[in-house]
């Protein structure tokens, strides 16, 4: 029990290390022109107009004061006034996140279903044409661009065959596309992850006993490879949590899809930075929760990760 | 070995797009520039008088033909020169933090742990947002923030050799550190480098062209993949080709890449297969 909660906490700290890091970086990448106001004025400001600002902002003050002064705010979940909305960045974010959510959600339940099942497949029957067949498969998936990919399926289902909407959120349809052109490449890195779970497993000595025990190949599969393959994989289905956050910025705008990622290219055109700013700490935040998330529940299902730290 | 004739079709694509980027000039029917609202969004094959447009013209009556070709121009040189930046970067940071070891290494290792725990793209974007887009901020933005992967796996090797009674014997002899760090040690971390920096390669191709799909990279008029299907999604209900060809070029030359750097890596790491 005290090597898990000593786990437990080092693993913690350095959670709050990364955290306190990915705001530092965030803070100097938006000083990295210069000076900020310039990123946050309309376009055809005064000088006036930009000194006031300049000043109201506090970006006036020396650069130390400005970073206390930046994460005391963030500390109050006070994530600023947005210039060209008129309303407090943090509600603004706030709207969309659902959105986001919604299409995370499905694209991990197209990799998790294509996925898995592709991996056991592509472990169980190695060296077949079914298995050649899949990891081509895989590989597409890996590279294929979601810009792309988003824009194919755009022109089959929705141009040609006219069965889903090309864009917006109207609909529970509407979410298909996205979600099959978001999961693409994490039901690749499931895939993968998944075959060589269940090979590294097919070797153990335990599958050869249930066999000589006479069980079938599938059943000792079913029996006990997929329990023990399954730790790997629940841990990979975290760390790609993150990732598909990320992704998301990408497919939401080949949708219209009004997710935080849409909201942060938006804000870009339209000079919103404190708004873009936000999307970049929250999305960030997220991954360093998973990352976290993932290496607490690879602890806890597997005793041996423990012991070994 | 039955591996051996797929990898040759392979690295002949390969060979085959670098060439095409190369010989953009000799090879593009027409000036990738040149509009004409008479031709707009032709279909491939058109034929107006003597001028045949194979890939079919854009929203701007340009050749796509010419424009893909002179696209996998800025594909690749984008994607050479951010691999060459974070490279230096990552590995000069990764054999200082492997040799002297103590605080510089964890200084420096902190800050690689930070640095990829910021979704990569996010990273990219709000930089680009900041800095402004275009060719030289793309290979900045792309330069700096790519090097910690390669800090990572440099760093590990470094560790690895630095105990080596080679190394030590160098040491004793009197040879500086950065003679030890150039002459003996990258040598023998340059096959993982290499692994890793083809991996980056295909990486980059689609971070410049997933920016400038996004607006962020490549600026108009200049013909990247990701901005023509750009503006091929605004007509994808009239003009598919505007879209499918740049980005079957686009998977093409990725799928191509990792290939090659899968290939590279069962070379230099046998284990790993």
């Amino acid at each position: 029990m005290g090597q898990l909660s000593s786990h437990l906490a080092s693993r913690l700290g350095q959670a709050l290390l990364a955290s306190f890091g990915v705001l530092t970086i965030v803070f100097f990448i938006m000083r990295l022109s210069g000076d900020p106001t310039l990123l946050l004025v309309p376009e055809g400001a005064t000088v006036e107009q930009i000194n006031q600002l300049r000043h109201q902002l506090g970006f006036d003050r020396p650069l130390g004061l400005q970073f206390l002064s930046y994460l005391g705010d963030l500390a109050r979940f006070d994530l600023g006034q947005s210039l060209v909305q008129r309303a407090p960045v943090l509600g603004i974010v706030a709207e969309r996140i659902p959105y986001t959510v919604a299409l995370a959600a499905g694209a991990l339940v197209v990799a998790l279903g294509i996925g898995i099942p592709a991996g056991i497949a592509m472990a169980l029957w190695r060296g077949s044409l079914l298995e050649r067949a899949l990891s081509g498969f895989v590989l597409a998936g890996q590279s294929l661009p979601t810009f792309w990919s988003g824009i194919l399926l755009i022109l089959l289902f929705g141009v040609t065959l006219g069965w889903l909407p090309t864009s917006g959120a109207d609909s529970l349809s509407a979410l298909v596309m996205p979600s099959i052109a978001l999961g693409a490449v994490t039901m690749s890195s499931f895939a993968r992850m998944t075959r060589i779970a269940v090979l590294d497993e097919l070797q153990s000595s335990y599958v050869t006993a249930a066999r000589a025990r006479g069980q079938s190949r599938l059943q000792a599969v079913r029996r006990h490879v997929l329990r023990n393959a399954a730790i790997p994989v629940v841990t990979i289905a975290a760390l790609e949590v993150g990732n598909l956050l990320a992704g998301a910025v990408i497919v939401e705008s080949v949708f219209a899809w009004p997710g935080i990622g849409q909201l942060a290219i938006q804000s870009i055109q339209s000079r919103d930075f404190l708004v873009v700013q936000a999307v970049v700490l929250f999305v960030s935040l997220v991954y360093v929760l998973t990352n976290l998330a993932a290496d607490l529940a690879y602890a806890a299902i597997d005793p041996r990760i423990r012991a070994a730290r | 070995m039955k591996h051996n004739r797929g990898i040759t079709l392979v690295l002949i694509l390969l060979a085959a797009f670098i060439l095409a980027a190369l010989a953009a000039p000799a090879l593009a029917p027409f000036d990738p520039l040149r509009q004409s609202l008479l031709l707009r969004l032709k279909p491939p094959g058109s034929l107006v008088g003597t001028r045949q447009f194979l890939l079919g013209t854009d929203d701007l009556g340009r050749d796509l033909l010419s424009r893909v070709l002179y696209g996998a121009r800025i594909s690749l040189l984008v994607a050479t020169t951010a691999v060459a930046v974070s490279l230096v970067v990552g590995i000069t940071l990764g054999l200082i933090a492997g040799w002297f070891r103590g605080w510089t290494a964890t200084l420096i290792m902190r800050l690689v742990d930070t640095m990829l725990s910021i979704p990569a793209i996010l990273l990219a974007i709000l930089t680009v947002a900041v800095l402004g887009p275009g060719f030289l901020n793309l290979v900045i933005v792309l330069g700096l923030t790519r090097w910690p992967r390669y800090t990572r796996v440099a760093y590990g090797q470094t560790l690895q050799i630095a105990n080596l009674p080679y190394i030590r014997a160098a040491e004793m002899a009197g040879a500086s550190t950065t003679r030890i760090l150039w002459r003996h040690i990258l040598p023998n971390i340059a096959g993982p480098m290499m692994v890793v920096a083809t991996s980056e390669f295909g990486l980059m191709i689609l971070f410049e062209a997933g920016l400038s799909f996004l607006g962020l990279g490549i600026q108009p008029p200049n013909p990247s993949w990701g901005a023509i299907m750009a503006a091929g999604r605004q007509y994808v209900e009239r003009a598919w080709w505007l879209t499918v060809f740049p980005g079957a070029c686009l998977f093409t030359l990725v799928v191509c890449v990792n290939l090659t750097g899968d290939w590279l890596r069962d070379k230099v790491d046998p284990r790993s297969r």
